[in-house]
């Protein structure tokens, strides 16, 4: 069962610190360097609660959790609203 | 004199706020050292990383309530008279003005680090993160405050307690200087999960 | 670089797959307003007629021009966004042209800088925007500042222009890095959200549109979409400015109908110099294609399966080695991470080291390098890892023979050097 909600990172304030791949394997994996390899799509519903967990513990508040519709990939307006 | 009547001679708030005192320095200089083991993503025993962060958070908040009990009883005291303003503004006891005044500045800057942890998803990490390091001065001073306000030192055990809190929050603060020289450098190489295995062949051949 | 020095960029022989629309005709017309005024017509503007502005943003969106720096992100939604965020919006004309072997920005901008600015005033008026920031590379900025202030004497336009010197650096060209370049001087990039049409300099909906896109837009204002649509492919119409460089005959900037034969494309430079084995399309963070299997197909991105991000056309001479050039390329691109994000920041030094070992033949991380290759992707705060992967997978591709032989230990090149112009590797 799917949520509605999506973990995000701001990369610029992330520092590999490495709490939330620890908190969060089911979900966040660490690269060679200590950063976070974030498992796409939604939050599992049995997760939702760690996830959140997880955003609160980041100690450079750089993990975000946000609704799922928001699509922040570079380039890829499509979700503005159109006049 | 009948038990009853020792005890109840006994100065209560005074023992109380010395105790609470004590505790206080010993769980206060515990926070500090987890604080900074938090930063240095050491391990304690088997604990995962992030729970000793936790643990820096919730002995935080406890050392809050144990303070309140400890400005309370001294507040409340019979035999001194120190107002409850004290507690938050320096320089303005009558009795041991200087030494009641570390704990006070102590108490400030905590309190500071406090609120701004409470808010700090509102505040922005370099905001939280500026007030977070006046932990580094509230330490001393609130050392200083137990050396010059309480009175039991003689006791070997209080003093093995002072001298031990000193030497782990000197311990720590030499392990956070060491990190900061050594992560300038940063980050060069990969750390965990390469294959680290050359998979070409190299015959030294070349065409 | 001297003005003389960019005049010697443009080709000089057009055939008919060229079209003269950005660029001014032959013999090099002076970049003058009268000269300007005369070829093109003049531009007006009815910025509080909302029946103007529903028709001309009508006419963008039938043209279908899309941004020119890069992304392709159509140039319609993005105008049209602005005006669903508050705030008194900016233009920011991006003419930082940061990928260093382009040179299509600059020649516009000294060639054709009025019809620049025409755009940006366009786009101003139709977003109601307060300001337009030129932001120019600075071997054309005095083009630029004369062109405005002729355009000043007359009064031309009723938005405010301000010029600033474009920041040097691979990066410096992202959309939020000039904004940030801008707003607080640092060319760096600012991350994916919010995006700058909702909160960008100073807080407020901000354009940033490359040059060459405002320069078709200052033309679709005048002549309208059936005439923008004339040349160029259904699904990519117009033309597009293209840099070509390498090993051909003449080096320089051309402009190319969408949808030409790439062999022709190449025929404005004279074709190639010696025979080539791969072209690099878009930029130093594009494609490979392989050569002569690219040659007949048509240039668009339909045709050659890749972007063509900022008209860079690169062509590798069969001679050389694809792997060490891949490798150089691989390196710079490393050195110019703005360092704020994990990933790259470690993760291209790491890429560039085993490219660098697989160039020499000697012994490799493949599994390593392939894997770190994937896992850049998307994890910046702006689209630079996402290009190196890009670019790699492609060396990786098209130059899998010798990725071969490198891994047994040879190389097969007659020319063991590299051969594409870098600026000297500095880090930010």
């Amino acid at each position: 069962m799917k949520s509605s909600v999506v973990l995000r990172i701001d990369r610029i304030a992330c520092d590999g610190r490495g709490t939330c791949g620890e908190f969060l394997p089911e979900l966040i994996e660490l690269d060679d360097w200590g950063y976070p390899i974030i498992a796409d799509g939604p939050v599992p519903r049995g997760l939702e609660r760690l996830a959140l967990a997880a955003v609160e513990m980041c100690p450079k508040m750089a993990l975000q959790l946000r609704a799922n519709e928001d699509d922040t990939r570079s380039g890829s307006e499509s979700t503005e609203e159109l006049r | 004199m009948s038990a009853g009547a020792v005890v109840s001679q006994l100065p209560w708030m005074w023992l109380v706020s010395r105790a609470s005192g004590l505790m206080l320095l010993v769980l206060f200089s515990t926070v500090f050292v987890l604080g900074i083991s938090a930063r240095l993503g050491s391990r304690l025993r088997s604990m995962p990383r992030f729970a000793v962060a936790e643990l820096h958070r919730t002995l935080a908040l406890f050392s809050v309530a144990l303070l309140a009990l400890h400005v309370a009883t001294a507040v409340l005291d019979p035999y001194v008279s120190i107002g409850w303003w004290v507690a938050v503004v320096p320089f303005t006891a009558h009795y041991r003005a200087l030494a009641l005044s570390l704990g006070t500045l102590a108490v400030d800057l905590g309190a500071a680090v406090l609120i701004t942890s409470l808010v700090r998803r509102r505040l922005g990490h370099r905001w939280w993160r500026t007030v977070h390091w006046l932990a580094y001065a509230s330490w001393p001073l609130a050392f200083m405050h137990s050396l010059s306000a309480g009175n039991d030192m003689s006791i070997w055990w209080v003093a093995a307690l002072v001298w031990g809190s000193l030497s782990a929050v000197a311990l720590a603060v030499v392990d956070r200087i060491l990190f900061a020289r050594q992560s300038r450098g940063g980050r060069t190489s990969a750390r965990t999960r390469s294959s680290g295995v050359a998979i070409s062949v190299h015959p030294g051949v070349r065409s | 670089m001297s003005s003389a020095q960019l005049l010697r960029h443009m080709g000089s022989n057009q055939p008919t797959t060229g079209c003269r629309r950005l660029l001014p005709p032959e013999p090099w017309a002076p970049a003058g307003l009268a000269a300007h005024l005369q070829r093109h017509g003049a531009l007006v503007h009815h910025p509080s007629s909302d029946a103007w502005r529903a028709a001309t943003f009508g006419e963008i969106e039938r043209a279908g021009l899309v941004g020119r720096g890069g992304a392709a992100f159509p140039t319609v939604r993005k105008l049209r966004a602005l005006l669903a965020h508050r705030g008194r919006p900016f233009v920011i004309a991006n003419g930082t042209e940061g990928e260093p072997a382009s040179m299509k920005d600059r020649v516009l901008l000294a060639r054709s800088p009025n019809l620049v600015l025409d755009g940006a005033a366009l786009a101003a008026s139709l977003v109601g925007a307060g300001e337009i920031i030129m932001v120019v590379h600075r071997d054309v900025r005095d083009s630029v500042d004369a062109a405005l202030a002729e355009r000043r004497r007359i009064r031309l336009d009723s938005t405010k222009f301000r010029v600033v010197t474009a920041a040097d650096g691979f990066v410096a060209g992202e959309a939020s890095a000039v904004v940030n370049w801008v707003g607080r001087g640092a060319p760096i990039p600012l991350g994916k959200a919010p995006r700058m049409t909702e909160r960008g300099l100073q807080g407020r909906p901000t354009l940033v549109q490359n040059v060459e896109t405002l320069a078709h837009l200052g033309l679709v204002g005048r002549h309208g979409a059936e005439w923008f649509r004339q040349v160029g492919t259904a699904d990519e119409p117009g033309t597009m400015l293209v840099t070509l460089a390498g090993s051909v005959v003449r080096r320089g900037v051309f402009e190319v109908a969408i949808g030409a034969r790439t062999s022709h494309v190449l025929e404005l430079a004279g074709g190639p110099s010696e025979p080539i084995q791969a072209l690099l399309i878009g930029g130093y963070f594009g494609t490979w294609v392989p050569s002569p299997a690219a040659l007949s197909l048509p240039f668009s991105a339909s045709g050659l399966g890749v972007g063509l991000g900022a008209g860079l056309v690169v062509a590798l001479p069969a001679a050389r080695c694809g792997v060490l050039e891949t490798a150089q390329l691989v390196r710079y691109l490393a050195s110019q991470s703005a360092g704020q994000c994990g990933p790259c920041k470690f993760g291209l030094p790491a890429i560039a080291e085993q490219l660098e070992l697989l160039a020499a033949a000697m012994p490799v991380r493949f599994d390593d390098l392939t894997r770190w290759v994937d896992e850049i992707e998307g994890r910046g705060a702006c689209g630079h890892p996402d290009g190196v992967a890009r670019h790699i997978r492609s060396a990786l591709d098209v130059f899998g023979d010798e990725v071969s032989e490198h891994l047994v230990g040879r190389c097969s090149a007659s020319e063991k050097r590299a051969s594409l112009p870098l600026p000297t590797c500095e880090p930010l």
